[in-house]
């Protein structure tokens, strides 16, 4: 048993109804107490969905607490079969119900006998895995579902597509940028000349999970929901996989230079045609992307050195790190993960790049930690958001968990050329913003009339000469308070009365202002 | 109770399969009600990640309540609940010194069958803070049913009146047996038995509710809850109770069977014409006669004019998750509305006895047929019903809103008016305000002609 009133990722079933809900006519049924269909609201509030979301509960209730599902649960799938007529029906429980350890596996044998749909058992344990894990997982067992499905039909067909082709592995529902970032691998994948043969589970469908063999090779842009799938059509249909996310401009050439072998092992059959992609990454970086201008630019001077605070999903904790450190010269004094399971990675990844890691997924050690190195900016989840409001630190959102805010209408990638854009505006605002936070801090809000006023009635025994006081205006102001306190704390020590600009000059040597 | 509307009223029932809050979402608004506690709820991560999401913002602001969070080894009984518990309480003493911690039981505690009851005594004594338990699981329970079940747990906590009322009573008619109101009215009370109200109002509210029941010479002697656990309200035999919200049936049967008061039913303060009717309903058990209490409500269906207008002969459709239902639909129909379908998770028929009467006489009044009133209603076929009769305005919860939305239909998101301020004559304007906002929306974007925003094979 264990306090706690956040958590980053949330419970196994969340997982899976989100992949559930990403795929085309496919319905997800919770076997789960009233009111555990919160899901619902997240992905209509959250993602602003104009379709009913097609999941729905089978009640557990004080019925079914004394004699079982009995014949709920099956009817209820026959229903949504009748109703809705999906390709899929997919049954999981929530943490509460697997406790009950009814068999719904045979519910799911049951019911599919009968129904024109096919039935699966999400097979994931509520008490040993997450959210993140349990999408991994569902999406695995869904591929692998169909895919073996096609092979006892003898309908896969295996021959790759002539033009070089990927399937885009990972995209989903309620996945932080996720919408924003498919569009731009797109047209990432366009500009290489590559197609994509499948994007699951975002919009895809079931019935096509067939053709997944035919691609060159898979694609996860990130780490943590797709990995299970492609290391399993690895292992099945020996398809290799690129699994470096495109994100910041370093990453983004390495995952294209990978792309490049792949096809090149694949291709070369086609080995006159061989694409040369150095040119595109070049013109890319050096001007069509921003970001690597701006880091030369004078702006992201003012950034070196400067103190940061990275914390979230693997992928975007790692990535937001490396972009940091290496593009931006700006100092991460920490960096870490609320993904525990991923940890060896996450720490192999950002090794040299930041001071110090942390692996946790509790809210407050994250919160000691922040309060402890005092950066300048953060990077970080909703939850470090809010951290920083009450510690007067900006943050800037870079992972899931999320809010509302972060399902923009407009254009808002992570990933890709643009993305770097993003990213690059994303961490420059957050550390103007604190800028511009201590100046006025400095000159007490922004009206600044009473600074003026404040050093002609100094302190009693002290005069400040006009030229003094004229040099004392000339000073800018965000120092220029401190200047005035030391010039006199420096003139009552050695006895003087007049304050000349010859003490000002003699107080700045000692004091250093 | 003799209940006659049985001929005109039913109420049907569906499979149950609907979408509503968890009560667990109760800590959300009694944790800022009653200032001195704390609310600690036993439950799983999905419970956790529920109250994070549907409580949005209040979870930074260091919120009195938190999640024991179940782990493996505690729901395969490896780990000692009662170790646990004692852990956590002691740390919440420590951090937070609270007058009472508030066990909040969940499904996952009922069926590992957790013996919360039984713990919380020996905790209490051990460590000397009260420790109240309440079931708020969704096994049992539809989201506003959780303050239900946290205010029947507090009702045994209320301190005994010093002797039984109605002995004294009898004692102070005796003494002082002038006549009930003398002076000018507002400082003197009628001589009444004690008056205890229950339902958890944001305090402003009660003290409007307070100061209507003054203007009648009744005297509120105290309200469950109170901003304070350490001022909770006497009870006993002879004092009187009146609920102001539907869905409190359990802390009246607790009211009347344990701790011996008298519950006047009433219809709920919601709405000029329920908060007359609440009114009355008091003042007619006492035996006090009500002063300008029509002109009271005439003003104020007056000064809502503007809406009315908005909302005549506009059709509305509840598809039910709060129980605040048949009061709102009533209310509505009093306006002018004509409700299709009243949804509603649970109806208690006797606790809502007057409600419903009074659901009765206003349709009867505004020549209207009473609505079906579905419990446990089951959402797929309420979205077939609303297909058919494309009602102006959905009464629903937010899972249904925005595809509903893109399909033509104006929806109000059910879970505002448990939120905003709807009891009594002042606040009748707020729940229009709600219930029109749709309405007026929709009048503003009515030229720009793109009502259905959803690809034809997938419409309603």
């Amino acid at each position: 048993m264990k306090l706690a009133y956040w958590m980053y990722a949330g419970p196994a079933h969340i997982g899976t109804l989100r992949v559930a809900s990403s795929f085309k006519n496919v319905h997800a049924i919770m076997h789960a107490p009233l009111g555990d269909d919160y899901f619902n609201v997240m992905r209509s509030m959250l993602e602003r969905e104009r379709d009913f979301t097609a999941a729905t509960a089978s009640i557990v209730d004080r019925h079914v607490l004394a004699r079982g599902s009995q014949e709920r649960v099956v009817d209820n799938i026959l229903r949504k079969d009748q109703e809705e007529r999906p390709d899929l029906i997919i049954l999981t429980p929530t943490c509460t119900s697997s406790i009950l350890q009814e068999d719904l596996q045979n519910f799911v044998d049951r019911a599919s006998i009968i129904s024109d749909s096919n039935v699966i058992f999400a097979d994931v344990d509520h008490y040993q895995v997450n959210e993140i894990q349990a999408a991994d997982r569902t999406l695995e067992q869904v591929v692998r579902y169909y895919l073996d499905r096609s092979r006892r039909q003898e309908t896969l067909d295996r021959f790759v597509t002539d033009v070089p082709s990927v399937n885009l592995i990972g995209i989903f529902t309620l996945g932080f940028h996720n919408q924003h970032d498919c569009r731009e691998l797109r047209r990432l994948l366009r500009d290489l000349d590559i197609e994509i043969n499948q994007l699951i589970p975002e919009g895809g469908s079931v019935e096509d999970l067939k053709n997944l063999p035919k691609a060159w090779f898979n694609f996860i842009p990130y780490r943590e929901v797709g990995l299970m799938t492609a290391m399993y059509l690895n292992k099945e249909y020996g398809m290799p996989y690129i699994s470096t996310t495109p994100m910041g401009a370093v990453d983004i050439a390495e995952c294209i230079r990978q792309i490049h072998k792949n096809m090149d092992t694949l291709g070369s059959s086609l080995s006159n045609k061989r694409a040369d992609y150095e040119p595109y990454i070049d013109a890319q970086t050096r001007f069509v992307s921003q970001a690597a201008w701006f880091s030369r630019s004078i702006d992201c001077q003012n950034l070196t050195g400067k103190e940061t605070v990275v914390f979230g999903d693997a992928t975007h904790a790692a990535s937001i790190t490396k972009i940091l450190s290496r593009e931006m010269g700006i100092r991460v004094s920490c960096a870490g993960t609320f993904c525990k399971h991923d940890a060896e990675w996450f720490k192999e990844q950002i090794q040299g790049f930041c001071d110090e890691i942390l692996i946790t997924d509790n809210h407050a050690e994250v919160g000691d930690m922040i309060a402890r190195v005092e950066p300048s900016a953060i990077f970080g989840t909703q939850m470090e958001r809010h951290i920083g409001k009450r510690l007067d630190i900006p943050c800037g959102v870079i992972s899931a968990p999320v809010h509302i805010q972060n399902f923009p209408l407009g254009y808002r990638p992570f990933l890709g050329y643009e993305g770097t854009n993003q990213i690059a505006d994303l961490v420059y605002n957050s550390f103007a913003l604190g800028m511009e936070e201590h100046l006025l801090d400095i000159f007490g809000g922004h009206d600044t009339k009473e600074i003026m006023t404040k050093f002609l009635s100094t302190n009693i025994g002290l005069i400040w000469n006009p030229e003094s006081r004229l040099e004392l205006g000339k000073i800018p102001r965000f120092v220029r308070e401190k200047v005035e306190k030391n010039t006199e704390k420096f003139a009552r020590q050695k006895g003087i009365q007049t304050i000349t600009v010859e003490v000002m000059y003699a107080a700045k040597e000692v004091f250093g202002t | 109770m003799s209940v006659k509307f049985d001929e005109t009223l039913t109420v049907e029932c569906e499979t149950g399969n609907y979408h509503t809050f968890c009560p667990i979402s109760c800590v959300s608004w009694l944790y800022q009600k009653i200032e001195d506690s704390f609310f600690l709820v036993v439950g799983t991560k999905t419970c956790g990640y529920f109250l994070q999401n549907a409580l949005g913002v209040m979870i930074f602001a260091e919120p009195r309540y938190a999640m024991a969070e179940l782990e493996e080894g505690d729901i395969s009984a490896q780990l000692n609940d009662y170790e646990g518990l004692k852990r956590l309480c002691i740390r919440i003493r420590k951090d937070r010194d609270p007058s009472v911690i508030i066990w909040i039981g969940t499904c996952t505690t009922e069926i590992i069958k957790m013996d919360l009851e039984g713990m919380a005594p020996k905790l209490e004594w051990e460590i000397g803070i009260p420790i109240l338990v309440a079931r708020a699981n969704g096994l049992d329970y539809a989201f506003t049913q959780g303050e239900d079940t946290v205010l029947a747990a507090m009702a045994h906590r209320c301190p005994e009146t010093e002797l039984p009322l109605r002995e004294r009573k009898e004692t102070i008619q005796n003494v002082f047996s002038f006549p009930s109101r003398e002076k000018d009215g507002l400082d003197e009370y009628a001589n009444h038995p004690s008056l205890v109200l229950f339902g958890s109002l944001p305090s402003n509210v009660a003290s409007q509710l307070n100061l209507e029941l003054r203007h009648q010479s009744i005297k509120v002697s105290g309200w469950l809850p109170t901003q304070r656990y350490t001022d909770l309200p006497s009870l006993g035999d002879g004092v009187y109770v009146c609920g102001v919200n539907p869905f409190l049936s359990r802390t009246a049967t607790t009211l009347i069977r344990r701790e011996k008061c008298e519950l006047i039913g009433a219809p709920f303060p919601i709405g000029p014409d329920g908060t007359r009717a609440w009114i009355e309903k008091i003042c007619s058990v006492f035996g006090v006669e009500t002063q300008g209490l029509e002109e009271r409500e005439q003003q104020i269906w007056e000064s809502l004019k503007d809406y009315l207008d908005l909302v005549r002969g506009k059709s509305v459709f509840f598809m039910g998750d709060n129980l605040l239902e048949v009061s709102l639909a009533r209310f509505l129909i009093k306006c002018g509305m004509i409700v299709h379908e009243i949804g509603i998770p649970y109806m208690d028929k006797r606790y809502q006895a007057a409600e419903l009467a009074l659901l009765r006489d206003t349709c009867i009044r505004m020549c209207v047929p009473i609505p079906r009133i579905v419990e446990k209603p089951d959402n797929s076929n309420q979205i077939r019903r609303l297909r058919e009769l494309q009602p102006d305005l959905a009464i629903t919860g937010m899972a249904h809103a925005n595809p509903l939305e893109a399909r033509g239909i104006s929806t109000k998101w059910s879970v505002e008016f448990t939120f905003a301020q709807i009891h009594g004559f002042a606040n009748a304007r707020d729940v229009l305000e709600l219930v029109t906002r749709p309405l007026r929306r929709q009048r503003n974007l009515e030229d720009l002609g793109r009502t259905t925003l959803v690809r034809k094979n997938t419409q309603v």
